[in-house]
């Protein structure tokens, strides 16, 4: 990850604070994704919609055939019609966003939830009433200005135009214009758009060794030989050593190697990796213990007692 | 010691073998060792309880959630001091933030919120906003008037201000007969549900969008509550002046008393928005409207109900009922929603807090 990536990621977490104590760090979801489960959902809203309709026209010409239209039965179907129109456009989002992942399916898809925004610190339970209040708002961001453009058929087209785009536009861009990526609608219902990742608990590292036997006897490092490293370049290490590609393990042997001045040896890059990774992990861990934290290879150790 | 347990075929698979903790060289990876167990049980049941399927889970689960919950979140504060493992602290994180939101959500099932909405949350919500009502109220009032006084000054503002598709046959210079055929008695209830369905989607869109409005400050909330009732005050006008208001007032009453207050209702909660957006008191302007968002949330929900009813009751007696029996069930009506307003729920508090 490029520094710039970093920050751009760093400019998106939030802490909250759970009942018990614990500060958690959630991610605000982009408006890219956003805007990608805006348009999955709607895709599915559309779909479904005709895929009623027709089911209804077909129910409709059958009973049209039996008898006419003006009997009950057309009439129900109409009645139909509506509720459901009504209740696909309105309670669609509703009835996601009240379950238990608090996302619509769109947003599923693209790994992000709806959540109580924290008035203050503390972490809040998302109720029923704010996602009924961030969901009616809708009707002004987007069917308001769909109504526009459809009344512009009849008179003042190029008015009715500016005005309904002008209006899509505020609210297409309100997110932009704060922190959080907060749409009207969340301002309203004191919500917000959150990452919601779900990751496999991956193996331990300083463990998925079989081979410790042979292997890490082979290598020691000294004290002198783990100090040039802090926590950075230890998650750096994880990574490389998790993704497994063997150019880049090369790579960073090389560089570990020259860092520390050894012979670069060859054939062994994983292992001596891994060793180094368990060494270093020890060594900083232990370091922690005493209350000294060394963030990376620049900074000198915070915390600990002045040398 | 738990009692040997019938062992359910759909239960999750038996957990992965642990490895030997103590050859485990790290103090950290022992200290994951010892837990991990745990925590992917916890993993479990919320994944679960993700999916919706809570009625599979053992009552064991159920019980046990809160206690593995909180051993997962101290096992994450622990972790974050004594722990470089970055893979460990990112699903740490991950489990603690999905868990407290299973844990920490609402966990009412839509009946039981849905018997608590109409046994009093909506009644609260709808008395903690009077203030709102009030000025909604205002405004319709005012809107009335000046559409009646417009017209009596010019019949020609009769035009502007409905619309043609609305006004059908009730147009200044109709006769008196004519404006008495347009409130008479229908023979049959044919084409009325298809009616009702197509006025309560309009009339709830407009409900939603008045509520909406408010976002901006609530003005254009009043105005489109004034320009509502001037037509309605224009149609006023037009009947009384043929001497047929009383007529009108009942033929408008079946249905209008719920849903003018509906509409009354829809506008005051976006007032209530707006003015919160605009007077935020000592809370910051986001918690504020987020406040006053989620109590007019409530209010609306219930407007929604409200227009089913109207709708039902336009489509219906209106155009089948006489004059007295018009008057009788608008009047009843306006009594049953009043009482439920005033009366419902007094005992219960206004603040929801946990209990949500």
């Amino acid at each position: 990850m490029s520094d710039a990536a970093r920050s751009l990621d760093s400019k998106r977490r939030r802490q909250i604070v759970t009942p018990e104590g614990v500060p958690l760090g959630v991610t605000v979801a982009t408006r890219g994704s956003r805007l990608m489960a805006l348009i999955l959902d709607y895709t599915i809203i559309v779909l479904s919609l005709i895929a009623f309709s027709i089911a209804l026209l077909l129910i409709g010409i059958n009973l049209e055939t039996l008898d006419s239209i003006d009997n009950s039965g057309g009439e129900f179907l109409v009645v139909l019609f509506f509720v459901g129109i009504f209740l696909m456009l309105n309670g669609y989002f509703v009835f996601f966003e009240m379950g238990p992942r608090g996302a619509t399916p769109g947003k599923r898809m693209v790994g992000i939830r709806v959540a109580a925004r924290p008035q203050g610190e503390a972490g809040e339970r998302l109720t029923a009433e704010a996602i009924i209040a961030r969901n009616l708002l809708r009707q002004i961001e987007i069917f308001m200005p769909l109504s526009f453009f459809s009344g512009a058929s009849d008179a003042g087209a190029g008015p009715a135009w500016i005005a309904g785009s002008l209006w899509f536009a505020t609210f297409m861009l309100f997110p932009f214009f704060n922190r959080d990526g907060l749409r009207a609608g969340d301002v309203v219902a004191g919500t917000w758009v959150i990452e919601a990742p779900r990751r496999k608990l991956a193996e331990a590292l300083s463990l998925a060794q079989p081979h410790t036997e042979t292997s890490a006897r082979t290598y020691r490092f000294g004290p002198e030989e783990l100090e040039v490293y802090g926590e950075y370049e230890l998650q750096s290490l994880e990574r490389v050593l998790r993704d497994g590609d063997d150019k880049t393990l090369e790579a960073v042997h090389q560089a570990i190697v020259r860092k520390i001045g050894w012979q670069a040896g060859s054939g062994d890059e994983r292992e001596f990796l891994e060793s180094f990774y368990t060494a270093l992990r020890a060594k900083l861990e232990g370091d922690l213990r005493f209350g000294q934290r060394k963030a990376d290879k620049y900074s000198a150790r915070e915390g600990g007692p002045p040398r | 010691m738990r009692p040997p347990a019938l062992r359910n075929p759909f239960a999750a698979k038996p957990l992965p073998e642990q490895p030997d903790i103590e050859a485990a060289a790290l103090r950290s990876d022992r200290f994951r060792l010892e837990r991990e167990g745990d925590w992917r049980r916890l993993e479990q049941i919320v994944r679960r309880l993700e999916r919706g399927s809570i009625r599979r889970l053992s009552d064991e689960d159920i019980v046990d959630l809160p206690v593995l919950y909180r051993q997962a979140a101290s096992s994450l504060a622990v972790a974050r001091e004594t722990s470089l493992d970055a893979a460990t602290l990112r699903f740490l994180e991950d489990l603690v933030t999905r868990a407290w939101y299973q844990v920490y959500g609402p966990r009412v099932g839509l009946f039981r919120w849905l018997a608590r909405f109409l046994g009093g949350d909506w009644s609260r919500a709808v008395r903690a906003i009077w203030l709102d009502i009030v000025l909604a109220f205002t405004a319709m009032a005012a809107g009335v008037a000046a559409g009646w006084l417009l017209v009596a000054r010019n019949a020609d503002w009769y035009f502007t201000l409905v619309p043609g598709a609305m006004a059908g046959g009730r147009v200044p210079g109709a006769s008196r007969a004519e404006l008495a055929e347009t409130l008479a008695t229908g023979s049959d209830a044919g084409g009325l549900s298809a009616f009702a369905a197509y006025l309560f989607y309009n009339n709830a869109t407009v409900c939603i969008l008045a509520f909406a409005l408010g976002f901006a400050f609530g003005v254009p909330t009043l105005m489109l509550l004034i320009y509502n009732m001037a037509m309605l005050g224009a149609m006023a006008w037009l009947f009384a002046s043929v001497g047929l208001l009383p007529e009108f007032l009942a033929w408008l009453s079946v249905h209008g008393t719920t849903e003018f207050a509906a509409i009354l209702l829809a506008g005051a909660a976006g007032v209530h928005v707006g003015r919160n957006m605009a007077f935020p008191g000592e809370a910051s302007i986001l918690s504020a409207t987020a406040e006053a968002g989620q109590r007019a949330a409530l209010v609306m929900l219930g407007c929604v109900f409200m227009l089913v009813f109207a709708a039902v009751l336009e489509a219906f007696p209106r155009q089948l009922a006489g004059f007295e029996a018009r008057i009788v069930i608008g009047a009843f009506m306006l009594l049953v929603w009043l009482s439920l307003f005033v009366l419902v729920g007094r005992k219960g508090s206004l603040d929801r807090g946990d209990t949500a």
